[in-house]
């Protein structure tokens, strides 16, 4: 796909396509707001990726930023949505930068069970911790959007989707940026041999140290708009399941643009929306259908059937 | 010092089907190099069937010593029709792709078997514990223990040291072990290697519905057994390192030993000590215990 279509695509289609959401039914918002959130996630997922890193373990960020939101505001008074998500995103950063030390050292299969180790450690405590509702979670105060209180319920989801769509775009449009930077195109040269990247003078671990923090605040943030969009957190934002499902939807959408991980989510989420509600005894077995399916036949992830519409123009994208 | 007993025979009868499950698990991944999320299933599945054929057999009214060669049975058959299902009918398609795409391959298995297990068994949760009580029961001072835990312990004991004979001390075993060190170079000497990968497959699936079944009768049988075993057993593998027989077995002593302290000792931290472990043994050892150091790529 040509620059000049990525370009018009990332900066003019696709706010005209989240715009365009807010006119949707309220039951079609929440699912946007849901799954935009998780999107954030499965875009940091993709940072990695491309860097050939798996990471089964996001439900630790996304769960800590969730749980930002729901802890947060009992101690400390904020109840100013925009400023719980910043938090809730620093935080799962910090957090991180501090893990990356140690995580930045392991490759391939040890990342990612050293990943899950991580989360689940967290998924441990949050079970056996009371206070926090163990296994039933709590849920999360009103959120307020600077200063204001929207009093009806729906014009609060319409905000809170403006919210997380503009927050969707604009991480969008800075991994986008950070891709095509000089540590941004290191991504695909430390998957395919990080000793030369070494040699040209690199920290390969810095990098991978880099974006690492950068996959835990947008997954940070993600979990925040989840929590605030869902009032509720549960230690199951955590669990091994939750962080398998955004590695699937890493696959399902391809990572062959910054845009694939939210049309991806979209796709999952009404894919698992649908199947809940008429195949109630089967829906994981409809999503691990489809996710087999997409793996078997369509390996570069739906993105590359937007691709493939145009790869008679430029040839197929070798980043996939 | 009975709480030291305790913690010792119930870390050790915890390791014992742990390591059933992980020793299949870590022939699966030594072998072929996948690491298999769908095992969880072969242990929930193994232990819903072993479930339904006890019930079946005591209300029979058969005698009660044959419901254990039942146990057995019924594993090594699931063992059989998930390794061709499985590896024959899915993953053989999926040779040379990406380690991770294969792991999400049983990932999403795992996800499909989930609900065929609620389509067969329904939500409701069952129980056989009728042989659980036929062995006869053990005292140590306090504690009581069924005879049938130590029974458990010594059938990991007994497949450990047949696990050993098999692999060194058979021409098949050893040619596996070739398989495991190089695949490539063990096809360029002949061995059919896609053979051992199946018949692999095949003999870690059945160890896995081996650790369902024997405990079937200690637990009670509901759904989402499955998903906790096997990170548990995951744990394991990555502390022992993927593919080490004994890896599996320092692991599941490992994993159970701490985890019966913990219940005994703080039991707020039953859960987060296994990972806690897991992920001290990778600081030190960052490719496991038992883990050969792989070259270096340039």
């Amino acid at each position: 796909m040509s620059p000049t279509v990525q370009t018009v695509l990332l900066y003019v289609i696709a706010p005209l396509a989240l715009v365009a959401g807010v006119f949707l039914p309220d039951w079609a918002v929440f699912l946007g707001i849901v799954s935009l959130a998780k999107g954030l996630v499965v875009l940091g997922l993709m940072l990695l990726w491309r860097t050939g890193l798996v990471s089964f373990g996001q439900g630790l960020f996304y769960g800590a930023g969730a749980y930002t939101v729901g802890i947060l505001p009992l101690y400390v008074p904020i109840s100013d949505a925009l400023l719980l998500v910043l938090v809730s995103a620093i935080g799962a950063g910090i957090l991180a930068f501090f893990l990356g030390f140690l995580l930045r050292r392991y490759r391939e299969i040890f990342f990612a069970m050293l990943c899950m180790a991580f989360s689940m450690i967290f998924y441990g405590v949050l079970v056996k911790s009371e206070s926090l509702g163990s296994t039933d979670g709590f849920n999360v105060v009103q959120t307020s959007y600077l200063g204001y209180v929207p009093a009806d319920p729906q014009e609060l989801q319409r905000i809170l989707y403006v919210m997380t769509a503009l927050i969707a775009w604009l991480s969008c449009l800075f991994v986008d940026r950070y891709l095509t930077s000089t540590m941004g195109s290191l991504t695909r040269a430390i998957r395919d041999n990080e000793l030369r990247v070494e040699y040209l003078g690199f920290s390969a671990r810095v990098a991978v140290h880099f974006k690492f923090v950068v996959a835990a605040v947008l997954a940070g943030a993600g979990g925040a708009l989840a929590a605030i969009a869902i009032g509720h957190v549960d230690p199951e934002m955590v669990w091994w399941i939750q962080s398998g499902e955004f590695v699937f939807v890493t696959v399902l959408s391809g990572v062959g643009n910054v845009l694939a991980p939210l049309i991806g989510s979209i796709v999952f989420e009404i894919l698992r929306t649908f199947a809940v509600e008429y195949a109630p005894q089967a829906w994981q077995f409809v999503v691990g259908g489809c996710l087999l399916a997409v793996i078997m036949f369509l390996p570069g992830g739906l993105w590359s059937l937007i691709e493939r519409s145009r790869e008679g123009e430029h040839g197929a994208d070798p980043t996939r | 010092m009975l709480t030291a007993l305790a913690i010792v025979i119930d870390g050790l009868i915890e390791a014992s089907y742990l390591f059933l499950v992980a020793l299949g698990l870590t022939l699966i991944c030594g072998v072929m190099k996948i690491l298999n999320v769908a095992h969880g299933s072969f242990y929930a599945f193994g232990a819903y069937a072993s479930a339904t054929i006890i019930g079946w057999w005591f209300a029979t009214g058969l005698p009660g010593a044959g419901s254990f060669v039942m146990m057995v049975a019924v594993a090594v058959a699931l063992g059989c029709i998930f390794g061709l299902i499985l590896e024959v009918g899915l993953l053989k398609r999926m040779y040379g792709r990406d380690e991770v795409i294969i792991v999400l391959v049983t990932f999403a298995s795992f996800l499909m078997l989930e609900d065929v297990i609620i389509w067969i068994w329904g939500g409701n949760p069952y129980f056989a514990f009728e042989p659980y009580s036929l062995l006869g029961e053990t005292q140590f001072g306090t504690l009581i223990y069924s005879n049938y835990d130590f029974a458990l312990i010594a059938l990991a004991v007994g497949l450990a040291v047949l696990t050993w004979i098999l692999l060194n001390r058979t021409s098949q075993g050893r040619l596996l072990l070739a398989v495991i060190h190089d695949p490539e170079l063990a096809a360029a000497f002949g061995i059919n290697v896609n053979r051992y990968f199946t018949m692999t497959f095949i003999i870690g699936a059945a160890l896995g519905c081996l650790g369902g079944a024997v405990m079937a009768p200690k637990i009670s049988v509901a759904p989402g057994i499955g998903v906790e075993v096997i990170v548990l057993a995951f744990a394991i593998v990555v502390i022992g390192g993927m593919g080490s027989i004994w890896g599996a077995i320092v692991g599941a002593l490992t994993v159970g030993l701490t985890r019966a302290a913990s219940v005994h000792l703080f039991p707020q931290a039953e859960l987060f000590v296994i990972y806690a472990v897991m992920t001290l043994v990778l600081v030190f050892r960052p490719e496991g215990l038992f883990m050969r150091q792989k070259a270096r790529k340039i």
